[in-house]
């Protein structure tokens, strides 16, 4: 008999096995800013628990290794994914002397390094078994109740990350709400706006070049300077337009993070406004104008719908854009998760820095996920109607 | 005189950037009246010609290094060999997109310190996804009747490759190598939040002592080279697109 290898199961295996059995599982410190020491697995976890968390990414890894079918895949790797998140709160606490409150206990690279193997390996599986929008979005609620089920039980409580949240989880809420208003707030701005532009594009040719020039260059003006360029003429309006100050405009803080975020969020939805309004087939144009329709129930009967797919496209690609881009805003006073992010960094507690990043990462993933999902379901119905 | 007006305009911007970087000093009285209390009009805490070139040093290692591993990886996975790893990398530059440069920047510190790597190893991730994700689309969409008519020539799987899949695909991989280094140059100036030598540190050092000054010239010459670099390397593009035949129609 001849063993058949997964190629990509040997890349999996070749991690984990460098992984599990080279790179440290853990890191203790004696408190939050010394350098750390690491701890292998073995030494991480009470030793059953040790050996039990290895037996099961090693039986992982083979299963990955070997051309095995796909839900065996899949139960592989939610097994061990689960399994490590588990056992990291479990040597948290196994790794803190008892009573000990400046010891701080911190994934190591052992630990991301497996996450990462097995993420490869569960993504792999969900992208070959080609799933449906709402069995993907499933998988995403699933995956967020898992996370919340570890974080409210407690059992990730002895972590450093979760230490620095403790001490800090009245602002942790406070900036995430300002992160995610910056973010949506702005997105709605854009559309709001950035539709009927589109809309106006479409419809008179002579704007089209010019505006998607402009906004083009605006694209390309980093962020950190955009912020900054608009804290002038904030400040200015702040100071001598009546009112202006009153409402919330000021020149540091979330009004030019905001402007900043709604400039970058135009292009994406005029162009794409634009595209999908020319990708409408001209014959669904004449039947309507020969169908009698005046030109603004063409627009919101016929044009709309079917350009939907594509400028929701757009809509995704602002709200992801804008999710990571607010981090930035509290380089300027603007608040949201950034703060944490520079805060770590001046201080250089990366625990700190994680705080901040890791929410950032899933927001925009979980945006991500469920924008692909709309996007594809309204782009099958538009398919469903036109086969019918 | 619509054709050259652009033409003129970049050239005015980039005498306008050489000068400025070379001698600061000449603008300070356009500068003052943005500051207070007699600060500093113009950046005096380095050379702004210095930083302007380590900026774009940064953004060139990291650009070079993501373009030949992207470009690399996506030849690996648009051959038979490589195919099983195809879907997964689609997924994987999704997923990867959906990462904020910040992000990649302040998780890079842990592992590898302060300094000039981590705005090296943020800019080579964020980096190799556009190009990677092109570098896909060129290769996977490439005329069928073209490949047919290389296989029917007798050429070997690597003249294709060399000959005719990748300056087909050259103006796409271009496309995303632009985006690439656009994005790098406004990452960059972040990389100055973790110590590197970028032009963020006069954008950072403005904002901190509160001085505009700062902040619009280290804003406005990083813009300047954004925009002067995405119309070069368009041309580049265009002029690669005219060669491959495409851009002609």
């Amino acid at each position: 008999m001849i063993i058949r290898f997964d190629k990509l199961g040997v890349v999996i295996a070749a991690i984990v096995a460098y992984a599990a059995l080279a790179a440290p599982f853990a890191t203790f410190r004696a408190n939050r800013i010394v350098p750390g020491q690491a701890r292998p697995i073995l030494e991480a976890l009470p030793p059953t628990l040790g050996m039990l968390l290895l037996a099961i990414v090693i039986a992982a890894a083979i299963v990955a290794l070997l051309r095995t079918p796909l839900i065996l895949r899949l139960a592989a790797s939610a097994a061990a994914l689960i399994a490590l998140a588990v056992l990291i709160g479990i040597a948290g606490g196994f790794l803190t002397p008892a009573g000990n409150t400046f010891a701080r206990v911190a994934p190591a690279s052992g630990f991301w390094l497996l996450i990462f193997a097995f993420t490869l390996l569960l993504a792999d599986v969900l992208s070959r078994l080609n799933l449906s929008p709402w069995a993907r979005v499933g998988v995403l609620v699933l995956a967020t109740l898992a996370i919340a089920v570890l974080l409210v039980s407690g059992s990730w409580n002895s972590l450093s990350i979760l230490k620095e949240y403790a001490s800090r989880a009245d602002s942790f809420w406070a900036e995430a709400s300002k992160h995610v208003t910056l973010a949506l707030g702005s997105l709605a701005g854009a559309v709001i706006v950035g539709i009927p532009l589109g809309v106006l594009c479409h419809r008179v040719e002579k704007l089209r070049a010019g505006v998607l020039n402009v906004l083009d260059i605006i694209q390309t003006i980093p962020s950190i300077a955009l912020f900054g360029l608009l804290i002038a003429p904030l400040g200015w309006v702040a100071v001598h337009v009546p009112g202006a100050a009153a409402v919330g405009i000021r020149g540091i803080g979330t009004a030019p993070a905001f402007v900043a975020l709604f400039l970058y969020s135009l292009l994406p939805v005029v162009a794409n406004t634009v595209v999908g309004l020319a990708g409408v087939p001209r014959a669904a144009n004449d039947a309507a104008r020969g169908m009698g329709m005046t030109d603004r129930q063409r627009l919101l009967d016929v044009e709309f719908p079917l350009a939907f797919p594509v400028i929701l496209t757009g809509i995704r690609i602002v709200l992801v854009q804008n999710i990571g881009l607010a981090t930035i805003a509290a380089l300027i006073g603007g608040g949201g998760f950034g703060v944490f992010v520079f805060q770590g960094v001046g201080q250089t507690a990366m625990d700190l820095v994680l705080l901040g990043a890791l929410p950032t990462v899933a927001l925009a993933f979980a945006a991500a996920i469920i924008l692909d999902a709309v996007i594809e379901m309204t782009a099958t119905k538009r398919r469903v109607v036109e086969t019918a | 005189m619509k054709a050259w007006l652009p033409a003129l305009l970049r050239l005015a911007v980039l005498v306008l950037l050489v000068v400025f970087i070379t001698s600061p000093g000449w603008f300070e009285p356009l500068l003052k009246p943005l500051t207070e209390n007699g600060a500093p009009a113009v950046y005096n805490q380095g050379s702004l010609l210095t930083l302007t070139l380590q900026h774009l040093r940064t953004v060139l290692v990291a650009t070079v290094a993501a373009t030949i591993v992207a470009v690399a990886l996506a030849i690996l996975v648009t051959r038979p060999a490589g195919a099983e790893f195809l879907p997964l990398s689609r997924s994987l530059v999704n997923i990867g997109q959906t990462f904020p440069p910040v992000a990649v920047l302040a998780l890079a510190v842990p592992a590898v310190g302060f300094g000039e790597k981590p705005t090296l190893i943020a800019l080579f991730l964020y980096g190799l996804l556009p190009i990677f994700e092109n570098a896909l689309t060129a290769l996977t969409t490439l005329p069928g009747n073209v490949m047919e008519a290389a296989r029917g020539a007798g050429m070997t799987g690597w003249q294709r490759l060399m000959k005719v899949e990748l300056p087909l695909s050259a103006p796409v991989i271009l496309g995303g190598i632009r985006l690439s280094v656009v994005i790098s140059l406004a990452t960059a100036t972040i990389g100055s939040t973790v110590a590197a030598k970028t032009l963020g540190e006069v954008i950072i050092a403005g904002l901190i002592s509160n001085n505009l000054a700062f902040v619009l010239q280290g804003g406005l010459i990083v813009a300047a080279l954004a925009v002067l670099i995405y119309n070069g390397l368009s041309a580049i593009e265009r002029y690669a697109a005219r060669r491959m035949g495409q851009g002609a129609e």
